[in-house]
């Protein structure tokens, strides 16, 4: 056969497409429902982690369930939204992010364990410099200080931007503040060396300028939304 | 080559030890660099992504080969091109759903792969005219050859950038003590590049047979 007739070219290049597409599309499919369910298994996880309780795939729902003992939605003003716990797990923060402010569902998810306390996290969606990156804060009673962190991202370079899913970059933020003593909000703003000693200030990632200014204005924008509920609060 | 010929005779044990040495892919052919110069800030990524690199190039190896006879010429290029897309997205879809630790790590990698010279380069130079069974040894080879020196350039940098190896401290506290500092210039890319041009230097110094005659 002339492997180089234009209708063989032509043949040949249309039933491999649809082969491909079939298996593709096929596999996407049949694999959907179980990437799903990984990808709400780690959210869970993350959201947990936040608080320092590290759990595994198995058993991250367990604790969930036990530790988050509600969630609910606010609005940028303050006001409760709605208090329906699967509601808040499903919110969408990439739609919300493109939403006003003021339209915007923000949830809040509470923690409790016996010798920990009442914890509130928060999640953060911003823009790193591939892709999104994304977090979740726990804050303290106080609506004020950071109580631990946990970010991550969708594919920033390894080494350099992707430094902010590893523990030496979050565990900076323990203890961070993100209204100064007369009550402003200030976020935490990025500086380079020495941020230690300073309640509104985090080490930026060397080599990641990109990711670190992309993380700070996540931040600003995030917590920022939350400034009103914070307050109330208090 | 005949059907009789053992598995693994002198010949196709070349396709394997080769690329390891004199035929390196990034340090003799000069393909993959930009990988290179990407993911070896840090031991762990450089390795997990020349594992990743070895599964694909030996799998699109293996079933262009299977295909060599039927693919026209003028489009093999595309046919290539589509056989190892497809094939990285599968590995990426399967990862997600059997191993997502594992794809997390992994992350932007996958599609790094897609676009990784060594790939194309090797499909194009030899699976098209060889049988699936040396193809499949030439693939493992050069994706060894290519870890080999990711790995090398991996271990500098992040010993001399970040003070760590595989991710634990190495250098101890009390040579920071003496003043001794983690060199940031290392975690850039362009040490990469430095790196890589050293390993050339000293392999070509080793063996004057890589040296161009001009």
């Amino acid at each position: 056969m002339n492997t180089n007739s234009n209708t063989y070219t032509f043949l040949y290049a249309s039933v491999m497409v649809l082969i491909v597409a079939a298996v593709l599309s096929f596999t996407a499919l049949q694999l959907k429902p179980r990437q799903n369910k990984n990808k709400e298994i780690e959210k869970k996880q993350d959201i947990l982690k936040a608080v320092g309780v590290t759990s595994t795939p198995a058993d991250a729902e367990k604790l969930y369930d036990q530790y988050i003992v509600k969630a609910f939605t606010v609005s940028a003003e303050g006001n409760v939204k709605s208090e329906d716990k699967e509601e808040a797990f499903e919110v969408d923060l990439k739609k919300e992010g493109s939403k006003d402010l003021n339209e915007r569902n923000l949830p809040v998810f509470v923690f409790n364990k016996e010798g920990v306390g009442e914890k509130m996290i928060l999640p953060v969606r911003g823009k790193g410099m591939w892709g999104p990156i994304w977090g979740y804060i726990s804050m303290e009673k106080d609506g004020n200080t950071i109580f631990g962190a946990t970010f991550a991202h969708k594919g920033e370079t390894p080494g350099l931007g992707a430094e902010i899913a590893t523990p030496a970059f979050q565990d900076q933020f323990v203890g961070k503040q993100i209204f100064d003593k007369n009550g402003k909000f200030t976020s935490i703003i990025l500086v380079k060396g020495t941020a230690k000693g300073n309640p509104h200030q985090f080490d930026a990632v060397s080599g990641g300028t990109v990711t670190s200014k992309g993380f700070e204005a996540m931040l600003l924008d995030n917590l920022g939304s939350y400034e009103k509920f914070l307050k109330s609060s208090k | 080559m005949s059907d009789k010929e053992p598995l693994f005779s002198a010949k196709n044990r070349k396709l394997l030890t080769n690329p390891l040495g004199s035929d390196n892919p990034i340090t003799v052919q000069v393909l993959g660099i930009c990988s290179a110069l990407a993911v070896t800030a840090k031991l762990e990524p450089a390795i997990v992504l020349s594992i990743s690199v070895m599964a694909v190039l030996a799998l699109a190896n293996v079933i262009v080969s299977l295909l060599r006879n039927t693919i026209p010429s003028r489009i093999r290029i595309i046919v290539q091109l589509v056989v190892v897309a497809a094939l990285v997205i599968l590995v990426d879809q399967i990862l997600k759903a059997f191993a997502y630790d594992v794809s997390k790590q992994l992350s932007v990698f996958v599609g790094l792969i897609i676009t990784n010279c060594i790939i194309m380069g090797r499909l194009e130079a030899f699976a098209l005219g060889n049988r699936p069974w040396p193809a499949f040894l030439d693939g493992i080879g050069n994706a060894a050859g290519y870890g080999l020196i990711l790995v090398i350039v991996a271990f500098f940098r992040e010993l001399l950038g970040s003070g760590t190896l595989y991710g634990f401290h190495v250098i101890p506290q009390a040579v920071y003590d003496m003043g001794y500092e983690n060199n940031g210039l290392m975690i850039l890319p362009p040490m990469a590049l430095v790196v890589v041009g050293i390993i050339i230097w000293v392999q070509r110094s080793k063996d004057k047979s890589l040296v161009e005659s001009n």
